[in-house]
């Protein structure tokens, strides 16, 4: 088999490699891929959306669809990552359980069938998704974390003008979570934001994009044309371009922010994270 | 082909370092055993696919795909098409680089689901599980 793939790749190797002699020179202005629609995106994305990124203008207006389509893969990504790890209906009450007393340190262990300390703030769960608390790096998690989500709006709001927009902001966002996860345990953060409200947030996000672009239609102009839905903003055609942009990134950011912790919490936690949701 | 191996070297060095990182993504998605490998293998590949679009987007002397204030303090952008690199590739890839977050999410998540099935990650093993 190594052998086999071997060859393979050897062959495929030496093909490609003959094949870049017809390949336009690094950096060459005058490249087929840099001659046909990209002048007319940047001679005319100001004239015609009044957004000065370039990128921005193409990702949420030119190509308004495939961005769509990809936001809805992203959707797909996680809603399949919770079907195939999920444990659906409750857990069984067969294992041994651990819990630890915050204030002593005690640990109990529970027998199966065995009753369970009631008082969720006095104990916690030991399980596979626990961390021991450590003072130093739960506060500098917690000083960052708010910077961090603030700068992930940033880059939503600032994608018109500088690099950014959506999908980085909605990583960033997500990033700013997963610290908390990671700081602290998962179980803390399901406590701010459970999983149910996660899936909403990510099919919302689709929701937004798809029914701004649909909402189009019914001011009569074609999907995804925002500049038939200044009426509805009080804008000239041309403004509706750009901030209809900001909504569709709004929905964007939305569903990757959601999408990357639904991902994080269920391969993370194996599909385990059953109590306390 | 001492003239292909020049112009190679001076021109086209960008495309081949792709076709190489393309290469050992490509080699660790057949050869290696282990299904992690593999999916480590599947980011490698998308990376270099990632690069080589961007690297066709490029011009030289152009800046990124931010149109500029003029000089003066006008509300005036410069748009010169050859100032700027070409912005298709970089949205192309911007969504290219979420979604492959994305299927790495679905791949380990299958890959841990076949783990807790067989209680191992080695392809020749889980094969020889299911002919059992």
């Amino acid at each position: 088999m190594k052998k086999l793939a071997f060859v393979t790749i050897l062959l495929l190797g030496i093909v490609l490699m003959a094949i870049t002699a017809d390949f336009p020179r690094w950096g060459d202005p005058l490249s087929p891929a840099s001659t046909y629609l990209s002048p007319h995106f940047i001679e005319k994305t100001m004239e015609e959306t009044s957004v000065p990124n370039i990128v921005t203008a193409v990702l949420g207006d030119y190509r308004g669809y495939d961005t769509m389509f990809e936001t809805t893969v992203v959707f797909c990504a996680g809603a399949a990552c919770f079907f195939i790890l999920g444990s659906f209906g409750r857990e069984e009450d067969d294992k041994i359980r651990y819990f630890r007393h915050r204030d002593t340190g005690v640990v109990l262990k529970v027998q199966p069938h065995g009753t369970r300390p009631s008082s969720r703030a006095d104990f916690e769960r030991i399980d596979p998704t626990w961390t021991p608390y450590d003072f130093i790096i739960s506060r500098v998690a917690g000083l960052m974390i708010p910077f961090i989500q603030l700068f992930g709006l940033y880059v939503v709001a600032h994608g018109h003008h500088s690099p950014g927009g959506g999908f980085q902001g909605g990583v960033i966002l997500a990033a700013s979570f997963l610290l908390l996860a990671l700081s602290h345990n998962m179980r803390t953060l399901s406590a701010r934001i459970s999983n149910k409200v996660l899936g909403l947030m990510s099919a919302s996000g689709v929701l937004i994009y798809a029914g701004w672009g649909a909402l189009a239609l019914a001011f009569g102009g074609n999907f995804l044309d925002y500049s038939v839905l200044g009426v509805l903003l009080g804008l000239d055609p041309i403004a509706a371009r750009s901030m209809g942009i900001m909504i569709v990134e709004i929905g964007v950011a939305l569903t990757v922010m959601s999408t990357m912790i639904i991902i994080y919490n269920n391969v993370a936690s194996l599909g385990a994270y059953d109590e306390g949701l | 082909m001492t003239e292909f191996l020049q112009t190679g070297l001076t021109a086209h060095y960008n495309y081949w370092i792709y076709i190489i990182l393309m290469l050992i993504g490509l080699w660790a998605m057949m050869a290696k055993v282990n299904l992690i490998k593999k999916i480590i293998g599947m980011n490698i590949f998308q990376t270099a696919i990632i690069l080589f679009y961007v690297s066709i987007g490029a011009k030289k002397g152009g800046t990124i795909p931010i149109l500029e204030h003029a000089p003066g303090h006008g509300h005036e952008y410069i748009m010169d098409a050859a100032l700027y690199i070409n912005p298709l590739p970089h949205v192309l890839m911007l969504t290219a680089i979420v979604v492959s977050v994305a299927t790495l999410g679905v791949a380990l998540a299958l890959a841990l689901k076949t783990y807790r099935e067989h209680k191992t990650l080695d392809e020749d093993e889980i094969l020889s599980h299911l002919s059992e």
